[in-house]
């Protein structure tokens, strides 16, 4: 791996070459005169981060690197140097326990990665060597070499595709292990080489290929390949991302086939996009920063009032060195700066356990052990995809209860994605799923316009608009049909495999009108038509679809030899690309079918010459085998060949809600989220969508910010954008102005807004104008936003859903935002939002893969905000603020007794004390309770949304809470010590009048701690299972067994028996019981009456919400979906 | 036309053999074993009831396909077995649970009833504690009225003075004699490590090599080590008491009893003196140490009693457990009999110097109650928070009461 990192940095200083040439085979060739064999790294894979020699300071290296580490390594460190209050021990024993524990972790994974790789490294791999096979390890493969891959074997490496046994030069694959995606692609040779079918043949080949340097898009690849054949010109051919056999893919359905080799090892694109992804961290983690930060002011301040107090107290003669204790000389010498110095830093140990490793590990484990819950809720598995929820990090459990904004894709997100062609318009007239009969339905009289058109299309249209559908796609059929007489069973029903369902709606929709796709085979597609005959047609060029230029067209020629073009899009590019056909018919058909929801595409075509064909072609060629900016070039010489286009209709394709979509955006709603839809569809569709899942209702005021509303105005654009948004402002911040003096958030008094903006009008906002003034724009459009209760964006490019996540998440207040997606075009903004959510669509599974969470479907979204995410972050709080509070009275009763015993660093409690602490009495019980904590159950986190609200804005751990909690720990603290101290101001406990010392004093203080703390968590649980019971009572149980075992043996390795029988002792003593309860009592009692007070308003209204859902299920039926928002908003609301 | 791998096919025949026998056979799915078995018994029925020329191939993809069904249904069965969570209570996060409301209902009759009980406790230890008499007396010395003032004076040796007070109640024994420093730091740190318990356990290795702990109070000037060694064996506490009754002018010894005074633990176990395996002699089992710098006379010479010598002496015992705060009290004597009301006498033999950390010496005569000494801070701790508790009780009653109202005029 260092190697090829070095080559590769070596590279690109020293010669900055930005491609790469390979000798297929090693072959020289003919053309080069020097044959200069590049040199690339070899094929092994390393995905192991530690070797057996570099585990040890490499993983120490990383651990300290963590702050909290390395601040108990230096706690550590000063305890050993400097002659300090508590052993090293005390603070050694917890962090190397961890520090070894994740090390042993880390190492068993490495080990397992290193085997992974061995058995992968290792593995046989096929090489054609001299016009023979031969096996080698995979790792030996050398960039150039001619591989061999057999049927359902993976590829080794990223190869060429040179030669497949199938005839047609393709072959199968799978990239299932590399972006999820299950479907079959098609790849193909060079059809140079693709004649090439044994060894020796492709051991002839001399070529060489030049490519680009390896880079990790999956999908981008350009390269040349040059053809030496005997004494010509050499054939240059241009090589893609069709040609190019990634490794970690599988060959299906094919033989074998022959590649070579051109990125190995590390420079392959499944290894270069291995890399991590950026860690994301949540508010909760950014809290406990700011509050460990306070804890070590308090800690450094405590150690200087006390440093400072000590040589104060000093200064007196008297006190600085009775006779009893005096100093050696050693002592006196020492610089006095020094000396205190030293005394800072012993006060710093002593006191260091207000900041404890355990919190770490605790919050470590909570997040991880809580995130199996999401994964093994029932609630989110999806029966029909058989899979549940995936957590892919669990750093951001709590993140998901404090979301103020969701951007949710609308395809395949809020929708199912699952086509159902539902009618087409051929030439100007409207067809519904039948050829026969034009469905006239009983509304569409009332439709206007819409309905006026009902007839039939020239039975020539007809036919050309249905070949047109059978032909523009890239769809593929599914080949297990054509096998043996036995399995002719369904008939034949094709099964069609696309990348994108809408092709398969398509393709299938022509079926149903009588044009059959049969699949293709040699670059010929077979269409069955109404008179059950087959037609074939040559493909010629596939012009693909890109979502910049939103269609894509093919290029066929009939057997009768005439080439058409046919061509498919969204209406906005397509429309100025045609000059004939009903264009004002079909554009009204479009616009209807999209307010109704529907995915509309518009097809058109023209016939092409034999002369017009051959100049596109070798357009075509040129731009293909460009290496620098083939994309543009290609996209130029597309725009060049689709013009002059003739319209001939249009489709509609339905794409369902899916379930409970409309239920779970209005909770979302309830919940204080604002909803915003992201999507690259038509404004009208999308729209639609938004009505139909509740995110838009009609008592809402729509204003739109979009490319026709802008056009209205004449002026030039930018000042056009600048009017429009100040009305806008106006509008919505005049009526700001009634709100805010009615009761906000009440919405049903104030009008509501939605927001619909596109993404032309968008970039206009966000391009930066001369003078500087897109911040201003930005300002306008962000304060609009928060105003509107919910915003659609259409047109988005994937970028453009990124930077509107950017723009939201980088305002003032810094609201939390989570994007939810299904696509690769959703990975940015997945990537970019606080939260990223991944649909395990049927786009692939790039989404998940990026995401943080992934879950089935979108109502799944409600479970893991409203229950998983506000149980999360209530426990992850309350978790945090109690180690705190735990931390501070067990150190605050330390820093008072500095007081009575000179300053001297003299520790209250003994040492094991000190260790166990957080680590055995007070550890599990909190752990637990970050798991299993329902403070309100599950049923009424879902059934009541509002309830989301109450923990927004991080609201248990802002100030106010800390403080609470800091003051408790004083408070806590204060009793603690000084309950003893006035125990103490008679040291006889016991009725045969003997004294106790100094370590039964630091045991009672201990004794009263451990068991309010404790009782503490005991308050604060609500939700009691036998869990809880166990630990709780267990901990309290274990540290009286521990004390009475600790203090019942003379221990042979401990230099002071200080505890010998301390605590037996104490326990014979009335008083000592007496004020260990006394003092818990008092310790609770203010905790106590704060949630009995508080708890009023809470619990009113909660059973107040009962009631109300009492008698709303007795009244009334389940909520039908007709009922108006403003109802239920009031229901909630009161 | 592709090759179809074997796999596909199988699943292919499998699926329509199944559903061939299911459809028979009236229909329920198959767990993995039975379409196995579906399967073979299937495929041996087809094979009779096809013709016999295209059997010989049939056959052979058949054995393929049984083994292979088997495995690809078992693989399905497991990937949906294995994705499927499991719906246990735990894993649901619905494990039976208790769920306590802190409701004013529960808390104000608790708040009420732990006032009481306080309250009562408060007054029997506010009583207990009353009951049990004190005398407390300063034998400092600072002041020049003061009858051990001539001690003070650097010269003096074996000093005495006497300190006269009377009992006018009876005080029923055992009445326990304390003496008591003021601002005499044994808590200190420095001071409080200063020991060494392995030596003082009576092992033979530490006696001669005292733990580094002890330093400076480690070896005297020429190497030899000190025993016991350390700050707090060093400073032990040697002024010594013995009281007189005054009859008019005869005077009476009173007996001071000396035995349990410290921790039978510490007594029996956490304190040894060294033994050597020939000789009983305490005296050589210390030979080759040195006494501490400020003791007047060895270890092994502190009592003529060998229960009470070396380093199990009950008055080192007691000084060795370091006290918590700087004004602190140990036990020195217990009066077994009382005392009975008259005057008394201390005669105090006046060596230990507080005067240099501004430090007070006294001399306490206590009866012990169930509850230990004279301390009032429990009983009155007990009553304030018993009364305290009622109080908030009524007000969170009044509170709740009020809102109740309004939550009744509210719903209204």
């Amino acid at each position: 791996m260092f190697r090829c990192a070095v080559n590769r940095w070596c590279a690109g200083e020293e010669k900055r070459v930005d491609s790469r040439t390979i000798y297929v085979g090693h072959h020289p060739t003919p053309e080069i005169e020097a044959f200069l064999p590049q040199n690339f790294c070899d094929n092994r894979i390393v995905s192991s981060k530690y070797t057996y020699w570099n585990f040890i300071p490499k993983n120490l290296f990383e651990q300290f690197r963590r702050i909290a580490n390395f601040y108990f390594l230096i706690i550590f460190l000063v305890q050993v140097i400097v002659d300090t209050p508590t052993s090293p021990v005390t603070s050694g024993l917890p962090l190397f326990f961890v520090i070894i524990v994740t090390a042993i972790k880390q190492g068993y994974e490495d080990w397992l990665r290193h085997k992974a790789d061995h058995s992968v490294n290792k593995s046989p791999v096929y090489v054609v060597n001299g016009g023979k096979i031969v096996e080698k390890q995979s790792e030996k493969i050398q960039v150039g070499d001619i591989v061999c891959v057999k049927e359902d074997e993976t590829f080794p490496c990223d190869l060429i595709l040179l030669s497949s046994s199938r005839e047609d030069g393709t072959c199968y694959v799978t990239t299932a292990s590399l972006d999820g995606e299950s479907s079959q692609k098609t790849y193909f040779t060079v059809p140079d080489t693709s004649a090439f079918r044994t060894e020796m043949e492709v051991d002839s080949l001399s070529a060489t290929i030049e490519c680009e340097q390896p880079q990790p898009d999956l999908y981008k690849f350009v390269g040349r390949i040059h053809v030496f054949s005997d004494k010509q010109e050499p054939v240059a051919r241009s090589l893609g991302p069709e040609n190019l056999l990634l490794r970690g893919a599988t060959l299906k359905n094919t033989d074998k086939i022959y590649g070579v080799a051109i990125y190995t090892g590390m420079e392959t694109k499944m290894a270069l996009n291995y890399q991590g992804k950026s860690q994301k961290r949540s508010v909760v983690e950014k809290s406990i920063n700011v509050f460990l930060i306070v804890y070590l002011c308090i800690l450094v301040s405590k150690s200087l009032i006390g440093t400072m107090l000590k040589y104060i107290w000093q200064s007196d003669p008297a006190n600085d060195e009775p006779w009893y204790s005096s100093k050696t000389g050693k002592e006196k010498n020492i610089n006095q700066l020094v000396k205190m110095f030293i005394d800072f830093l012993s006060y710093m140990v002593l006191f260091n356990f207000i900041i404890p490793v355990s919190m770490y590990v605790t919050v470590e484990m909570q997040k991880f052990l809580g995130s199996y819950f999401i994964t093994w809720d029932k609630d989110m598995y999806d029966e029909h995809l058989g899979e549940g929820a995936l957590v892919n990090t669990s750093d951001l459990n709590e993140e998901l209860g404090q979301i103020q904004y969701v951007f949710t894709d609308k395809t395949g997100t809020l929708t199912e994605n699952n086509m159902e062609f539902i009618e087409c318009c051929i030439d100007g007239f409207k067809y519904k799923n039948f050829v026969d009969s034009c469905v006239v339905d009983g509304i569409s009289s009332n439709d206007g316009p819409c309905s006026s058109i009902c007839g039939m299309a020239g039975k020539e249209k007809e036919e050309l608009f249905l070949r047109a559908l059978c032909l523009c796609h890239t769809v593929q059929v599914k080949e297990e049909d054509k096998v043996d007489g036995l399995l002719k069973q369904h008939g034949g029903s094709y099964t069609y495999i696309s990348s994108s369902p809408d092709e398969v709606a398509l393709v299938q929709g022509a079926k149903t009108l009588g044009f059959t796709f049969q699949g293709m085979e040699n670059n010929r597609m077979k269409i069955q038509n109404r008179e059950t005959e087959i037609e074939i047609y040559e493909l010629l060029q596939i012009l693909s679809f890109d979502p910049v230029r939103r269609r894509m067209s093919v290029i066929v020629k009939e057997n009768s030899g005439r080439i058409f073009l046919f061509c498919k899009g969204a209406d906005s590019s397509i429309f100025p690309k045609v000059n004939t056909g009903k264009q004002e018919e079909i554009r009204l058909h479009v616009e209807c079918s999209a307010v109704d929801g529907l995915r509309t595409l518009c097809v058109a075509y023209k016939e092409l010459t034999q002369d017009e064909y051959d100049q596109i072609s070798t357009q075509l060629q040129e731009a293909k085998m460009a290496l620098k900016d083939r994309d543009k070039k290609l996209a130029d010489v597309y725009d060049k060949i689709e013009i002059d286009l003739h319209l001939i209709g249009a489709t509609a394709v339905e794409d369902k809600l899916q379930e409970q979509a409309a239920e779970t955006v209005e909770a979302l709603r309830s919940a204080g989220m604002s909803v915003w839809v992201l999507t690259g569809d038509k404004m009208e569709t999308a729209m639609a969508t938004c009505y139909a899942c509740r995110l838009f209702h009609t008592n809402m005021k729509l204003l739109e910010l979009t490319t026709k509303n802008i056009q209205e105005f004449k002026a030039r654009n930018e000042a056009k954008v600048h009017e429009l948004l100040l009305e806008l402002h106006k509008v919505v911040v005049q009526d700001k102005k009634y709100s805010s003096v009615s009761q906000l958030r009440s919405w049903s008094t104030t009008q509501e807004f939605g927001l619909i903006i596109d993404g032309a009008a968008l970039s206009l906002i966000m391009k930066p104008t001369q003078d500087g003034s897109t911040g201003n724009y930005k300002d306008l459009l962000l304060q609009i936003c928060q105003r509107c209760t919910a915003i659609l964006c259409c047109r988005m490019a994937p970028l453009q859903k990124a930077q509107i996540v950017k723009m939201v998440k980088n305002t003032k207040e810094h609201p939390i935002t989570l994007a939810i997606g299904d696509g690769a075009n959703d990975v940015s903004m997945v990537l970019e939002a606080h939260v990223g959510i991944g649909l395990k669509g049927k786009e692939g599974r790039q989404a998940a893969r990026n995401s943080d969470y992934a879950i089935p479907k979108f109502k799944h979204l409600q479970k893991l905000l409203l229950a998983h995410g506000h149980l999360y972050y209530i426990r992850i709080a309350h978790l945090v603020q109690y180690f705190f509070y735990k931390n501070l009275c067990f150190i605050f009763p330390q820093f008072l007794y500095q007081f009575y015993c000179g300053f001297s660093q003299q520790p209250l409690y003994d040492a094991t004390y000190l260790t166990f602490y957080n680590i055995c009495f007070t550890s599990l019980p909190i752990l637990l309770y970050g798991l299993l904590e329902q403070h309100i159950s599950i049923e009424m986190l879902k059934k009541d949304p509002s309830l989301y609200r109450n923990i927004a804005n991080n609201a248990l751990l802002q100030w106010k809470p800390f403080l609470y909690w800091t003051f408790l720990g004083l408070f806590n603290g204060l009793v603690f010590f000084f309950g003893a101290y006035f125990l103490y101001d008679n040291s006889t406990l016991t009725d045969n009048g003997q004294v106790y010392g100094n370590w039964t004093f630091g045991t009672i203080v201990f004794t009263v701690l451990v068991f309010t703390v404790n009782l503490k968590l005991v308050l604060d649980t609500q939700y009691w299972t036998w869990i809880n019971h166990f630990v709780i009572w267990g901990s309290l149980a274990f540290f009286v067994i521990f004390s009475f075992f600790w203090g019942g043996i003379i221990w042979p390795f401990l230099k002071q028996q200080r505890m010998y029988f301390v605590f037996a002792q104490m326990l014979t003593s009335v008083s000592a019981w007496l004020t260990i309860i006394l003092l818990i009592t008092v310790s609770l009692m203010p905790d106590v009456m704060v949630k009995v007070l508080s708890k009023h308003p809470d619990k009113g209204r909660l059973q107040k919400y009962l009631v109300y859902n009492k008698a709303a299920d007795t009244v009334s039926t389940p909520r039908s979906p007709v009922e108006p928002l403003l109802a239920r908003s009031f229901s909630i609301e009161s | 036309m592709p090759p179809v791998s074997v796999g596909d096919w199988c699943l292919t025949t499998s699926i329509i053999l199944i559903d061939r026998y299911l459809s028979r056979g009236g229909g329920k799915p198959a767990s993995s074993v039975e379409r196995s078995q579906v399967v073979t018994q299937g495929l041996r029925h087809y094979v009779k009831t096809r013709d016999q020329r295209t059997i010989g191939r049939r056959v052979c993809f058949l054995s393929v396909s049984s083994k292979t069904v088997l495995e690809m249904s078992r693989q399905r069965d497991q990937a949906v077995l294995k994705n499927k969570p499991d719906n246990t209570a735990f894993t649901q996060q619905r494990l039976p649970a208790w769920q306590p409301f802190l409701s004013a209902g529960y808390v104000l009759p608790t708040f009420f009833l732990l006032g009481l009980v306080f309250i009562a406790i408060g007054l029997g230890l506010y009583f207990t504690s009353n009951n049990v008499i004190e005398i407390e007396l300063e034998y400092t010395g600072r002041s020049p009225n003061s009858s051990c003032h001539h001690c003070t004076k650097n010269d003096t040796k074996d000093c005495k003075c006497n300190i006269e007070f009377k009992v006018d109640k009876t005080l029923p024994g055992p009445v326990f004699m304390y003496y008591e420093l003021v601002n005499f730091y044994q808590n200190h740190r420095k001071y409080g490590v200063s020991r060494d318990d392995d030596q003082l356990n009576g092992d033979l290795k530490y006696l001669k090599e005292p733990s580094e702990y002890c330093f400076p109070f480690r070896q005297d000037g020429q190497n030899r080590p000190i025993a016991p060694c350390g700050a707090i064996a060093n400073s032990m506490f040697n002024d010594s008491f013995v009281l007189y009754k005054v009859n008019n002018s005869e005077i009476s010894k009173v007996p001071l009893n000396s035995k349990g005074i410290s921790w039978w633990t510490d007594y029996n176990v956490k304190f040894n003196n060294p033994k050597l395996d020939n000789g009983t002699d305490l005296k050589q089992a210390f030979e080759g140490t040195v006494k501490p710098h400020n003791w007047p006379r060895p270890a092994y010479e502190l009592d003529t009693n060998p229960e009470n010598n070396g380093f199990i002496n009950e008055d080192f015992i007691v000084w060795m457990r370091t006290a918590a705060l700087p004004t602190f009290r140990k036990l020195y004597r217990r009066i077994d009999d009382g005392l009975q009301p008259g005057k008394y006498l201390v005669e105090i033999s006046y060596n230990y110097p507080v005067l240099s950390f501004n430090g007070q010496k006294r001399v306490t005569f206590s009866t012990i109650s169930w509850m230990g000494g004279r301390n009032p801070f429990l009983g009155i701790a007990y009553l304030v928070c018993g009364s305290v508790s009622i109080v908030t009780g009524i007000i969170m009653l009044i509170v709740y009461i009020k809102y109740q109202g309004q939550n009744i005029r509210k719903v209204e």
